[in-house]
This record gives structure tokens, C-alpha cells and sequence, in this order.
């Protein structure tokens, strides 16, 4: 029995020592400096390596090394041609003219032509009588014609603004069966190897010549799935990793070796409140929080400053369509109180906030906010959920009243500004205002991209107005480049891009 | 022969539990600085004589939130266990008093309640019931529930067959009766010692749900949130995340040697007594 409780005693006092945890690097035995390979952290393992079949941005970000689209964007979200040389809008936006680059060969060393841009769109979107594989893609393609072998038509069924954006889709090889375990494209890295849970290797690809930027200069990158940030750091610092993201706390542990590299996701971080439920539903409420919360001091203590201010629900990133003199709120805690009495609150009241555990960012904001806003009298009771939980509860059923996360774009301002429409699947605002509904759907169908911008800066404007949610902050990403490296650049989507990345002599 | 052996796990043990009780007892009536203030000039400091243990990445004083946390610790450890003790000091006494298909039912039920890994069940719990102090305590209590049920059953069979109770029987004195005035009272020093352990471990799940998120809810302070939330700032500022680390260690090793000493200096008390099991 002593015996026992000695035993027991000692596993204990493991356990407390693994709760202290320190993350233990991946030990790395070839530390030595080679040139010809990078190796770059990713967080998540490939959900497929199929583009079509694949869902994770992630994966997205690695695969766009290997596979092309008919177009591509540069880093503030503009598109530059790509596998197509050039394009012409026809029939007052229902027709598509895609001319395609001459002379590209596939990694099997088959030509590329107007055919494989055909077969890819012709499966995503079913029109081979299958089932479609992108709904979105579905909706809008009435059919994809050929006229010659450097010549792409499509003709779509209603007008839609965001349609070059369904341009950036991975083309890929006509008859070929094999891309769930050996993808092969048009792009400046091919691929190697992939070793579950552990890495993808690519290799360069030494015909490329697409894109005169990304013609790749390092023979081999590997992607390490990692995803334990001390685990992160050691491997930086011992030379297993040669790109990563790292948190701001962490930029001066790395010391002189690296050089940080950081710019905005293009997401936005915000503080929702159901507008449906009192006391949210009571525009002055909303406006009073926005005025009681110092969005600065969350920006300094949670992002330890790498992260951009934000008035509205769209980022910086989002260049042509951002409004940069857009009227939000400054903190004013009289202001506040004064609201919070014209709404019939002069004490306050209580609230729930629930908040995703997983993401420490916004735990972290949650605590500055709850202090924030203790001044003016509101008392926030924070409950962390699980991931799925908060899916379930807050992002499909809106049974919430406050909460915090950050919101990702794509390439297209819409998938942010629609949201907040009321017909939306997934508003979990419960923000409902019919002239911000139609201004959405206006913007859809205008096609000149001046026009649609000016929309959308209205649109903008309107969310900050009414106090639909709080608009904190779009938090940098930030890359950790070895300084024997340079030219890693950053994408208003996840994209590593490899073949930009060239080496320091 | 082991006599020196044994004062000294009790005296060690008793010197750490009340260094803890200590500090527990001063928190209630004075902490340096409001544990949840936060003051973003001042993040991530070294120990200093404005904070004798630095500030955390909020800039929280580290110790006025360590002191806050042992109450959190020691509620949640007494509560558990304790809830954990009624119930299975209630259930052990029937099975073992009675005997019979009631022993059988009982005793299943504990085997069931043994085959799921603690804290799994724990993590179901406060899943299905929703996060809350309320819920943690009736968790871990669940917890617990077992080892106390065992024991006392255990020490209800050997008990209620001694000669006096069999006296008491025949004299027509009610079972009730025979079981809290005449059994109980012999088992207490065994009890005492399970309490105490069972503190410790109830402590340690705590720390280890709130490592997980789940637990106790910020900015309260938990020790075992507290060490999470230094897990970022491992490298920049490791006191962060050493001082929770210590103070879970003492309590444990605390607890467990105050216990283990209990026991051997119990049974030296009373040689006459046999170990069970």
C-alpha cells in the first residue's frame, strides 16, 4: 500500500511536471546549412491533395506551388495574368474571352491547352452530368466552349461581379487520374513526396516559365506540419525550419538569425453582438460599446501591436474596395454612459460572452474588453467553448449575445460584406437592414470595378452607422524568414508562395 | 526504526500545507493589487518590488493572482472531495453493512464508474452540464466517489462482524444506529487519510481541465489557467509560467505527504488495527 502511494506520489508529480509543459522540439539532425532545400511550418495536415476535392486554405496555400489558374494576384489582391494571357468581358458581362499563354507543359511534360481548362471547369461545376463539386460554380456557368486550342468561352447565366475571382482555380490535367496521391500541374515546384502527418516536399520545376517572378531558384521545399508554437520556435532556432509564423510575443526570442516578415491576413477580428436579443437589438447600446471599447489598447496588449486598426468589416488588404476615411468610433467613456441612459440602461447590465478556447487571441481580447467595458457599467461573464460548440451555438444558431472572432476573406470583398445581409445562411449578427441587403445585390451585377467599389465603401460605412458589430483589428500575419532567404511575400489569401522566394549570397 | 522517516513526511507535510493555508487565509483580507487589473504599460515584467512576481502578459500582478488562485484551488479541492466523501462514504456503508445483491449493485456501478479514465469523465460532465465552479466541483466529486466508497465498505465488512457489534444486534439497537455511532467512528482516521490525498488529485484535475479550457472561466485565476496562458510566454518570460507550476507542485507534494504521514503516524497509534487494502 506504501508501496503504492510512492508510486502514486511520483506519477503525480510527473503529471504536474507535464502540466508545466514545455513543448520539446523536433530534434533535427541535419542542421547543417544547406541552400538547396527551405523547409516552411504549416499548421494543418492536406486535406487532399486533389484541388478539386480539398476545402483547407492551407492546402490551398501549398498546392497553388504546384497547380495554376487562369489567373493569379499579386499582393494587394490585383489579378495578373497567369495561365491566360488575356481576357475580354463580352455581351455585357455574360460572356468571359480567355486567351491562353502558348508553349506551357504539364509536369508529365504534356502540353497544356484550352481542353484541360475545359474539362476542370466542366467538373466543378457538373456540366459533364455529374454531380457538381462547387456550388458557386454551378450557379453561375451556363456552359464552357473551346473555339480553338488557345481559346476559353464562358458564357454564364446571370451577371456576376466576382466571377474573375472564380478564375483562381487550380486548372488541372485532362484525363489524368492520380491527383489524390500524385498531383501534377502546371506550376513552379513539383510534386515529390508526402509523408503523413510529417511533410510535403515539392521539387522545382526547371521548365517553368509562366509567371517571370516565380521561376523558382531552391531545388527542393518542404512543408513540416507543425503545429505547437514552442515547438515552432526551437525548430527556428535550430535550424529545422527555415519559415514560419510566429506570435508577436515571440519576435525577439528569435534573435538577429531571422528577419520578420509581417502584413495584414486580410481578416477582421471583431466583437459580434446579436442584434436580435436585447439589450443588442437597441442601436445606442451597440453605438455605446463601440464607444466604451479602446481598440488601441487591445491592439498593444493582445497583438503586442502588429495588427491594423479597423473601423468596418473589411481589411486594408482588400485595396480597392477599403474605405480608409471611414467615420467609426473613438473611445469616449462620457458618451458611452450618456447612450446607455438615452437607451434606458443608466446602471448597465450583464452579459455572456462566449469565445472560442482554442484561439488565444481572442480569449486574450475578451479579457481586455471585459475590463473595458466594466467602466461604463456592463459586466461581461466570459465562457470559453469548445471550436465545435461555438460552430453550433453561436455561428449557426446565433444563440449568443456576445462573442469574439475573426472573420477571413477571400480574394473577393463580397464573401466579407455579405454577411451582414439578412438572407445570408450563416448571419450570425442578426444584423437585418433592407437598404444594406440591396446595396449587396447592386454590387453584384456591376461590373465595373469603380462602380462596385463605391458600393461597397457605402456598405462599409453603413455597418460602422448602425453599430453592427464591434470592428476590432486585422491581426498581421507574421513570418519568421532565415536570413540566408528573402522574398517571402504576403497574399491576401494563404498562399506560400515558393517559386518568389530566392536566396541571400 | 522508521520513526524519524515517518515524522518527516508528516512535518514536511504539514510545513507546505500550511505555508498554502497561510496564504490562503491572507488573501481573503489583503492582495497587493486587484488580481484582475490590467495595465498594458506594464506587461511581462521580472519580479520587482512593485510586483514581487512580475506581472503576467496583461499586466496582472503574478502574485496577487497566485494568492487569489489558492482559494480557487482549495474551494474546488475541499468541495470536491467532500462531495465525493458524503456520497461515498453513504453508498460503502450500505454495501458493506448489508451485504448481498445491494453490495453487488453498488459495487458494479463503482467498477463502471472506474473503467472511464477521470478526467474524460470530467470533460463529459462539464460538456454536458456546461462550464461553472458548480459543475467542476460535482465533477471531480464524482470523481472521488470510488475510492471512499471501497474503503468504507471494506472497513463496514471486517467491523460488522466483531463481537460488540453482534452485542449491539441482539440488544435491538436499529442498523442506522449501529452504523453511524458504533462502525463509522472506526474508520474516521482511514477517511481523514483518503481526504487528504483526495484533495491533492482533486486539485491536480483541476489545474489539468483548466489547462484544457475548460474549468474555471477567465480572468478568474486559476493556477491551472494560469499556466496555460503562460505556455505562449515560455520563452520571453519562463517565471510566468514557473510560479503556477511551483505552487501546484507544493500543494500536491503537501497534500500527499501530509497524508502518507497521517496514515503511518496513525497506525503506529494503533498497532492493534489491520491494514486494508
Amino acid at each position: 500500500m506504501k508501496k503504492m502511494m510512492k508510486r502514486a506520489l511520483a506519477l503525480l508529480m510527473a503529471a504536474s511536471i507535464a502540466v508545466a509543459g514545455t513543448g520539446c522540439g523536433n530534434k533535427e539532425k541535419d542542421a547543417s546549412k544547406k541552400a538547396d532545400t527551405i523547409k516552411i511550418a504549416v499548421s494543418a495536415e492536406p486535406d487532399n491533395l486533389n484541388p478539386m476535392l480539398s476545402a483547407a486554405s492551407d492546402t490551398e496555400g501549398i498546392m497553388m506551388n504546384v497547380y495554376e489558374s487562369l489567373l493569379t494576384f499579386d499582393t494587394d489582391g490585383n489579378f495578373l495574368p497567369c495561365l491566360a494571357e488575356s481576357y475580354e468581358i463580352e455581351d455585357e458581362g455574360l460572356t468571359y474571352r480567355f486567351k491562353l499563354k502558348k508553349g506551357i507543359k504539364f509536369h508529365d511534360g504534356k502540353d497544356f491547352s484550352a481542353k484541360d481548362v475545359k474539362y476542370t471547369y466542366e467538373t466543378l461545376a457538373g456540366l459533364n452530368g455529374s454531380e457538381p463539386l462547387k456550388q458557386v460554380m454551378a450557379d453561375v456557368l451556363e456552359a464552357v466552349e473551346t473555339p480553338d486550342e488557345e481559346t476559353v468561352l464562358f458564357r454564364l447565366k446571370h451577371v456576376d461581379a466576382g466571377f474573375l475571382c472564380k478564375c483562381i482555380v487550380s486548372i488541372q490535367e485532362k484525363d489524368y487520374k492520380d491527383d489524390e496521391t500524385h498531383p501534377i500541374g502546371t506550376g513552379p515546384y513539383m510534386f515529390k513526396e508526402y509523408l503523413q502527418g510529417q511533410k510535403v516536399i515539392l521539387t522545382k520545376n526547371p521548365n517553368y516559365h509562366t509567371v517571370e517572378s516565380r521561376i523558382p531558384e531552391i531545388e527542393n521545399v518542404e512543408f513540416r506540419i507543425m503545429t505547437d508554437n514552442n515547438a515552432i520556435l526551437m525548430a527556428l532556432k535550430s535550424g529545422g525550419l527555415d519559415i514560419a509564423t510566429v506570435q508577436p510575443e515571440n519576435i525577439e526570442v528569435l534573435g538577429n538569425k531571422f528577419e520578420i516578415v509581417e502584413g495584414m491576413r486580410n481578416a477582421v477580428q471583431l466583437m459580434s453582438m446579436n442584434n436580435a436579443v436585447a439589450p443588442f437589438d437597441n442601436e445606442k447600446v451597440r453605438q455605446a460599446v463601440n464607444y466604451a471599447i479602446d481598440k488601441d489598447e487591445i491592439i498593444n496588449t493582445v497583438t503586442k501591436g502588429h495588427g491594423r486598426r479597423l473601423e468596418s468589416f473589411l481589411s486594408p488588404s482588400m485595396q480597392a474596395y477599403y474605405k480608409d476615411d471611414i467615420k467609426g468610433y473613438e473611445t469616449n467613456l462620457e458618451k458611452a454612459k450618456e447612450l446607455l441612459k438615452e437607451a434606458g440602461y443608466p446602471d448597465g447590465f450583464a452579459i455572456t460572452m462566449k469565445v472560442p478556447s482554442n484561439y488565444q487571441e481572442h480569449v486574450d481580447a475578451a479579457q481586455v474588453i471585459k475590463s473595458q467595458l466594466e467602466k461604463v457599467g456592463i459586466i461581461v461573464e466570459i465562457q470559453l467553448v469548445e471550436w465545435a460548440q461555438w460552430l453550433d451555438q453561436v455561428y449557426k444558431n446565433a444563440d449568443y449575445q456576445t462573442s469574439i472572432v475573426a472573420h477571413t476573406g477571400k480574394l473577393d470583398p463580397q464573401d466579407f460584406l455579405n454577411r451582414f445581409t439578412s438572407t445570408y445562411g450563416k448571419n450570425y449578427f442578426k444584423f437585418s437592414n433592407p437598404e444594406y441587403d440591396q446595396l449587396v445585390i447592386d454590387a453584384a451585377s456591376t461590373t465595373v470595378q469603380e462602380e462596385r467599389a463605391e458600393i461597397y465603401k457605402e456598405c462599409q460605412q453603413m455597418l460602422a452607422d448602425h453599430a453592427a458589430a464591434v470592428f476590432i483589428q486585422d491581426p498581421y500575419l507574421i513570418y519568421a524568414v532565415n536570413k540566408n532567404f528573402t522574398n517571402m511575400n504576403i497574399y491576401p489569401v494563404t498562399f506560400y508562395d515558393m517559386g518568389s522566394i530566392r536566396t541571400v549570397k | 526504526m522508521n520513526e524519524k522517516r515517518r515524522n518527516a513526511n508528516l512535518v514536511t507535510g504539514v510545513v507546505l500545507v500550511s505555508f498554502l493555508l497561510l496564504m490562503l487565509i491572507v488573501s481573503f483580507f489583503y492582495l497587493p493589487y486587484p488580481p484582475n487589473k490590467m495595465d498594458s504599460v506594464n506587461t511581462l515584467a521580472m519580479p520587482s518590488m512593485q510586483h514581487l512576481l512580475g506581472t503576467d502578459n496583461f499586466g496582472r500582478d503574478i502574485l496577487s493572482r497566485i494568492m487569489k488562485g489558492s482559494q480557487m484551488a482549495f474551494g474546488i479541492g475541499f468541495g470536491a472531495v467532500l462531495t465525493g466523501m458524503v456520497v461515498g462514504v453513504i453508498l460503502g456503508a450500505v454495501a458493506g453493512y448489508f451485504g448481498g445483491w445491494i453490495d453487488e449493485i453498488v459495487m458494479r456501478l463503482m467498477d463502471a464508474k472506474m473503467a472511464f479514465p477521470g478526467v474524460i469523465l470530467a470533460l463529459v460532465l462539464i460538456t454536458v452540464f456546461g462550464n461553472g465552479i458548480g459543475n467542476m466541483i460535482l465533477a471531480l466529486g464524482i470523481m472521488s466517489i470510488p475510492r471512499f466508497c471501497r474503503m468504507t465498505r471494506t472497513g463496514f465488512m471486517q467491523i460488522k462482524e466483531m463481537e460488540y457489534i453482534k452485542a449491539a444486534k441482539s440488544r435491538g439497537i436499529s442498523d442506522l444506529r449501529i452504523m453511524i455511532f458504533h462502525i463509522l467512528p472506526n474508520i474516521s482516521s482511514s477517511l481523514l487519510v483518503t481526504f487528504t490525498l483526495g484533495i491533492s488529485s482533486a486539485i491536480l484535475s483541476e489545474a489539468g481541465l483548466s489547462f484544457l479550457g475548460l474549468g474555471i472561466q477567465p480572468p478568474h485565476p486559476s493556477w491551472g489557467r494560469m499556466l496555460f496562458e503562460a505556455q505562449s510566454y515560455l520563452l520571453t518570460n519562463p517565471m510566468y509560467a514557473v510560479i503556477p507550476g511551483v505552487m501546484i507542485t507544493i500543494l500536491v507534494l503537501g497534500f500527499n505527504l501530509l497524508g502518507d504521514g497521517l496514515r503511518d503516524y496513525l497506525d503506529h497509534r494503533m498497532p492493534q488495527r489491520e491494514e486494508e487494502a
